[in-house]
């Protein structure tokens, strides 16, 4: 169940572009399954930025000094990522989790291929870990703009059986896009799952290519979200449920993980119009808030 | 009514310090805490129950529920804003029948005290809305959206005209139990609040439900173009506390004895507090829930030691204080009349 937890930085450390931050999290750390996030409030109890910002678990530590840990790898752009970015050890931030729905595991040992783009990877390596525990093989794809937009190529190294890194501007690994490897790495590794985290528009074109081979894609997607914790409606894409119906689906607690082939990936920001309870007429810019 | 020195509460709510009696009622429906969710902040409880008691609060106002299905309007539907945020939801949600069945049915079956919040494209949906929920148990007041557009009248919002807003009122109050309190919930987008707040009580409103939010837009100055894929949204939080206070200042002169559930940008006790003393018998948290999930709670308590730290010993002794003649309060430490000028209202 998700929890409220006034937390505190344990330390923060630069990874290329990024900031690792621990926070203790109490018991939010031994609830934590791969794939899951945490709600950080920006800014202390006055702030005016009154939302929380949504961010992956990238590992958690259970018990330690300070009891309960969360790690978390912040991209700083906006005011509450800098926020967040600027935080020094001892620094109060508020956390609720863990949020929404991890990645399901396979029963099997089967061969896995976990792709993740930019900060995308971070909840990959936890997952990594418990898949290995499974049996299963795991190799990981991971790819960004450039080589200080990678993250955990060093812990990927040391947890998976093959690392493929792909850059955009080829500053490290292979010059292009991870869907331009993931190909290769599926034939060569017989894949049987993809687990992915990164970019809407890679993992558009990651679950497409898997569902066109037949094979299982589970992919954390990201969306804008109000309140992280499913009392908003904010965060919502089109879904096709097991009925076949396509329902507008809020991210944040029936995700961040859906199976890759039942998004409508080429249809997010809009409603489709065989959405369940669909309008076609309703176009009027006045209230109906 | 003195304020006096504090004195034991006759039935003090079961959590509050034990202090200030903080049981409220608004238009007959009794409630242990004077602290409400807002519509479309608490989804129907359930969410909010994993962070605290849910049947603790004076009820759960549920999201606005339609006849049909809705699937809202397209993402991106919020941007943050200072102090407050815009929304665009669109009113997404699975209907009236898979309301009572799945939602309704929860609330009852948890002893969480409900209120539905209904909304409409015309008159008629709202009286159907009502007819069903009159058959269902569990319904303790009824909150009316009429901040939606009015199909008949080209889209005009049900609220920014007396006459549309005291036909809906009349429609949900004719279909509807008359031990059920319903009240209109009004929007602050309007030249004058107290003419629609007047129509709503006498086409029979029981209370008033104040404010909605502000129609806003937000540029998004990357993109140049609207941050909301709905173009305009719903301004909510502490950016629109001062209109919201305001409006029910307006509407305790004009209406002395409605009931009023107070809510916009409430954050804190104190906050909570200004509406109270401008008027309200409860209040609604809505937008700090997304900030701090059991807001709503703490909100209670702070306005609790507020309360007792001013002397009072009951919320009631509260309501409306803020109109009071100076001669009037109680105080021993008289201050100078305060000049209340009606025509800058
Ligand atoms: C499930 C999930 C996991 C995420 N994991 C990570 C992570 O591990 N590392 C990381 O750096 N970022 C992650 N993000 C994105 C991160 O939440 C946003 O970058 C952040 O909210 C932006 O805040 P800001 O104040 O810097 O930007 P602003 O643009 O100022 O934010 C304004 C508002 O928009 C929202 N918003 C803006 N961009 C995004 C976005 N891309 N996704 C969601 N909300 C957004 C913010 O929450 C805020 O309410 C994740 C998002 C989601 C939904
Ligand atoms: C995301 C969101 C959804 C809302 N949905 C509804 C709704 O369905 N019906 C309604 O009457 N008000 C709705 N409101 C308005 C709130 O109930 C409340 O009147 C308003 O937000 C002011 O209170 P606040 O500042 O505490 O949020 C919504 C507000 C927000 C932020
Ligand atoms: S972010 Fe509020 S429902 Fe998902």
């Amino acid at each position: 169940m998700p929890e409220q937890y006034r937390g505190e930085v344990v330390s923060v450390r630069r990874a290329g572009s990024y900031h690792v931050l621990t926070l203790t999290a109490g018991s939010i750390a031994t609830q934590t399954r791969p794939g899951q996030f945490v709600a950080l409030a920006i800014g202390g109890e006055e702030s005016g930025l009154l939302l929380r910002r949504a961010f992956s678990i990238h590992g958690v530590q259970e018990r330690g000094v300070f009891g309960g840990t969360v790690d978390v790898v912040v991209s700083p752009h906006g005011a509450g990522t800098r926020w967040l970015a600027q935080r020094h050890r001892g620094d109060a931030v508020n956390l609720v989790g863990p949020l929404g729905r991890p990645f399901s595991l396979p029963r099997d040992p089967v061969s896995c291929a976990l792709v993740g783009g930019g900060y995308g990877s971070a909840p990959l390596f936890m997952l990594a870990e418990q898949l290995r525990a499974r049996g299963c093989r795991v190799d990981m794809v991971l790819g960004a703009a450039t080589e200080e937009k990678l993250f955990g190529v060093l812990e990927a190294k040391r947890m998976a059986s093959t690392v493929t890194l792909t850059t955009d501007d080829g500053s490290l690994g292979q010059t292009g896009q991870v869907t331009d490897a993931l190909a290769g790495v599926m034939d060569q590794h017989g894949t049987d799952v993809v687990y992915a985290c990164g970019p809407m528009g890679m993992l558009a074109a990651v679950a497409n290519m898997a569902t066109a081979r037949g094979v299982y894609s589970q992919c954390a997607v990201e969306e804008s979200m109000a309140c992280g914790i499913g009392v908003c409606m904010t965060c919502v894409l089109p879904v096709i449920g097991d009925d076949g119906t396509t329902r507008m689906v809020r991210s944040c607690i029936d995700g961040p993980v859906f199976r890759g082939d039942t998004v409508r990936w080429a249809d997010v920001g809009t409603i489709p119009p065989d959405t369940l309870g669909a309008s076609p007429v309703r176009e009027s810019s006045e209230g109906a808030r | 009514m003195t304020r006096a020195t504090v004195v034991p509460a006759e039935s003090p709510s079961p959590w509050s310090d034990g202090r200030v009696n903080m049981s409220t009622s608004l238009a007959g429906l009794e409630m242990p805490s004077p602290v409400l969710t807002a519509s479309g902040c608490a989804a129907a409880g359930r969410e909010l129950d994993q962070f605290f008691d849910i049947t603790r609060l004076g009820a759960v106002v549920t999201k606005s529920i339609t006849l049909e299905p809705r699937a809202g309007r397209p993402t991106p539907r919020m941007a943050e804003t200072p102090s407050g945020m815009l929304n665009s939801i669109g009113l997404q949600g699975p209907g009236i029948t898979a309301f009572v069945e799945r939602d309704l049915a929860w609330l009852t079956q948890r002893g969480a005290r409900t209120v539905v919040s209904i909304a409409g494209d015309t008159v008629e949906d709202y009286a159907k809305l009502a007819k069903t929920l009159r058959m269902h148990d569990g319904v303790d007041a009824i909150e009316v959206n009429i901040s939606c557009p009015n199909v008949a009248e080209r889209g005009q919002v049900f609220a920014c005209s007396p006459d549309s807003a005291s036909a809906v009122i009349q429609a949900v109050r004719r279909n509807t139990d008359s031990r059920v309190p319903i009240l209109a919930k009004l929007s602050p987008d309007v030249t004058d609040i107290t003419s629609i707040a007047v129509a709503c009580v006498r086409a029979g409103a029981d209370g008033l439900s104040v404010i909605n939010t502000l129609l806003g837009l937000v540029i998004d100055t990357e993109q140049m173009r609207p941050a909301l894929a709905g173009v305009t949204g719903g301004l909510s939080g502490p950016a629109i506390r001062p209109v919201a206070v305001r409006c029910v200042w307006q509407i305790r002169q004009a209406l002395p004895d409605i009931p009023i559930l107070g809510m916009g940008g409430i954050r804190t006790g104190l906050d909570a507090l200004q509406f109270i003393l401008a008027g309200a018998q409860a209040v609604s948290v809505g937008t700090t829930v997304f900030n701090d999930p059991s807001g709503p709670i703490r909100v209670h308590q702070e306005l609790s030691t507020a309360l007792a730290e001013r002397g009072f010993s009951s919320l009631a002794e509260a309501v409306s204080y803020a109109h009071r003649a100076p001669q009037d309060r109680g105080l021993s430490e008289s201050i100078a009349p305060a000049e209340i000028d009606e025509d800058s209202l």
